[in-house]
């Protein structure tokens, strides 16, 4: 009768212990030192919507911030096609001969080995590492018609490539808060090249 | 037509196989079609091919329409037949629509108009390149009766069947074996109750505890060995006690139940998206970012259900379908309508990742400038259906790294000297992180 009682006790303790889930924080020394007194980045806040994250007063913008004029609608691609054009210098070859300084004297130029990460990060995963339209959500079947850069029928330019990445056009998204100016001009940069290498 | 239609699929079949076996030329083949399509004509004109027409239209249309659904553009299941029954207009209409839309909107068509402007003027990207053969095969697939639904679909029905009775049964195998057990240890308690009153009813003596001094009384009062246990004793409970209070303030596998059931191992693991495509802020500032829900809907307005194949066991596609319908309601996404109602409402995620208040650190710093792969630190994320903390987080851990890792120096040249003057202070090649100042307390303490 004993064992049989230590033997339940044992396995009213193994299964409680199993049945212990992490779904809680654990406790802290000193919570006044762990937490911060100011407003945490996605925390709550005495807002009247209870978040901190608020959206700017209207009409705001961020130091060094220049408006994009042209509006989010198929006239304002037609625009941005037809006259919108990058602010980035082209890219120097790696084999020009040009001193070191003369080569980071303007830095906001095409640079491939920047905009290749970030296009693989942000673009590739539908559009292909290639810019054929095969990205792995294609080949995977998640998301359909994605077309290639060399696209005759879409004949892309870098305005309108800037003016989709920074509105969308159709199934895709924007990329604005990914991505921050000089990188969406970089993007389509590389984008660019990758049409060429497409059409080649 | 729908007869031909599956005679000529039972005709190519079987004409494939012959080619096939007989190893003809591929030319053969697309004369032998020729032949087919040909011979068919007669019965139904410009009969295109179902699966040419389903790639067709999974590389051009499948962007903005689906079959059954409205997207971008409007759904086109027998979009032939119901412009022919409901608008009058014929395949002539719809090879100058797909080629040239805006054409055909400029010369003032009414439908043409109408229906541009019923999709708030999104014009449809001209397809130049499509022969008429390709527009009927995208018509042909268009056309074609929808797949059975996944139901009547054998063997997953019993495979999943199998599944579900594999889990009940062994739920009911556990508790019938419990309750076994507990029968078991009634009867032999009431057993042996029961020999007792038979052998006190009989005269039986039974047998007394002996008058000898219990085992636990020898024990304490042997001073030795109370001296022994007592220290021991003392050094187990100093070392749980050390080990409870050091692990106070860690959440190493913390796992809290989120709003929404999102899973890293489908969307980082299986579809291989980048960390930094949702939490991009990771590259350029102090915090990862929690993605607004945006990003979400840059893959989820296409995606509005999870494939049969993503559904595990534990958790089933109606699940993860339910999961994504919450993603619609917090973001305000009308699914039916394809727009966004304005009603959104935030998602309280759970913040697992949390450094005291005390401790500095930027997610800038070790991505972009150390490169330190997100996995370092935040483990095999892309195998984790719930998130968890990987690692410990605490200071000891940060020193760990910062002593081990080497960092890359090369092609940085603004502090080339002040790297050679260090290497040579520590008498080493590569340095540190730790040699770079990576341990002094005011780097992450201020």
């Amino acid at each position: 009768m004993k064992s049989l009682i230590k033997i339940l006790a044992i396995a009213v303790i193994l299964v409680s212990v199993s049945c212990k889930k992490d779904t809680a924080p654990n406790y802290q020394f000193m919570p006044n030192m762990y937490e911060s007194v100011g407003y945490e980045t996605y925390g709550e806040a005495a807002f009247p919507n209870g978040i901190e994250a608020q959206v700017p007063a209207e009409g705001s913008i961020p130091r060094g911030f220049v408006p994009f004029d042209i509006e989010n609608s198929t006239a304002g691609y037609d625009l941005a096609k037809a006259t919108l054009k990058s602010p980035l210098a082209p890219a120097i070859p790696l084999t020009a001969d040009i001193s070191e300084e003369e080569r980071n004297a303007n830095e906001y130029r095409v640079d491939y080995e920047k905009a290749g990460p970030l296009y693989t990060i942000y673009c590739a995963i539908c559009h292909g590492v290639k810019g054929d339209g095969k990205g792995k959500l294609v080949q995977r079947e998640k998301i359909l018609g994605i077309p290639s850069y060399a696209d005759a029928g879409r004949a892309i330019n870098e305005g309108s490539i800037y003016h989709t990445i920074y509105y969308g056009k159709n199934a895709m998204g924007s990329y604005a808060n990914q991505l921050n100016e000089e990188e969406r001009w970089q993007v389509v940069a590389y984008v660019l090249k990758l049409k060429a290498d497409l059409e080649k | 037509m729908k007869k031909s239609y599956q005679n000529l699929e039972v005709n190519l079949t079987n004409n494939m196989r012959k080619v096939i076996h007989r190893k003809l030329s591929t030319n053969f083949l697309r004369l032998s079609l020729v032949v087919l399509l040909a011979f068919t004509s007669a019965l139904s004109a410009q009969e295109g091919d179902p699966a040419k027409g389903k790639s067709l239209f999974n590389a051009n249309c499948a962007a903005c329409h689906k079959l059954d659904k409205k997207m971008t553009g409007p759904a086109l299941r027998n979009v032939e037949a119901r412009l022919a029954e409901e608008e009058g207009l014929d395949r002539d209409w719809l090879y100058a629509w797909i080629r040239n839309s805006a054409g055909v909107i400029k010369s003032g068509d009414a439908y043409a108009n109408k229906i541009y402007n019923e999709y708030g003027g999104a014009a449809m990207t001209a397809f130049p390149q499509l022969s008429d053969e390709d527009i009927s095969n995208i018509l042909a697939y268009t056309a074609a009766e929808p797949p059975a639904p996944p139901a009547s679909v054998p063997g997953t029905e019993v495979a999943s069947q199998s599944n579900a009775s594999g889990g009940i049964s062994n739920e009911l195998i556990l508790g019938a074996l419990a309750i076994l057990f507990i029968l078991l240890a009634a009867g032999l308690y009431l057993v042996n109750k029961t020999l007792r009153r038979f052998a006190t009813a009989q005269g039986l003596d039974l047998p007394e505890s002996s008058g000898r001094t219990p085992l636990w009384k020898t024990f304490v009062q042997n001073q030795f060995l109370m001296i022994v246990v007592s220290i021991f004793f003392l050094l187990a409970s100093a070392y749980f006690i050390y080990g409870y209070l050091s692990q106070i303030g860690v959440d190493q596998g913390y796992q809290p139940v989120q709003p929404i059931h999102y899973s890293h191992k489908i969307h980082a693991g299986d579809n291989g998206i980048d960390c930094k495509y949702c939490h991009s802020s990771a590259r350029v500032s102090k915090h990862s970012g929690i993605p607004s829900l945006n990003v979400c809907m840059n893959c989820h307005k296409s995606i509005y259900e999870v494939a049969p194949e993503t559904a595990t066991e534990e958790y089933s596609k109606e699940f993860y379908d339910g999961e994504i319908k919450k993603l619609y309601e917090a973001v305000g996404w009308d699914d039916a309508e394809q727009k966004y109602t304005g009603e959104t409402k935030p998602v309280k995620w759970v913040r697992i990742h949390n450094l005291p208040d005390f401790a500095y650190f930027n997610h800038s710093q070790h991505v972009t400038v150390a490169g330190v792969e997100c996995q370092t630190c935040h483990g095999p994320v892309e195998e984790m259906e719930v998130m968890y903390q990987h690692a410990p987080l605490t200071m000891g851990w940060c020193i760990n790294c910062h002593r081990e890792t080497k960092v890359d120096v090369k092609g940085n040249a603004y502090y080339e000297k002040i790297h050679e003057e260090l290497s040579k202070k520590y008498g080493v090649d590569e340095l540190t992180a730790a040699q770079m100042g990576g341990l002094e307390c005011g780097k992450c303490h201020y």
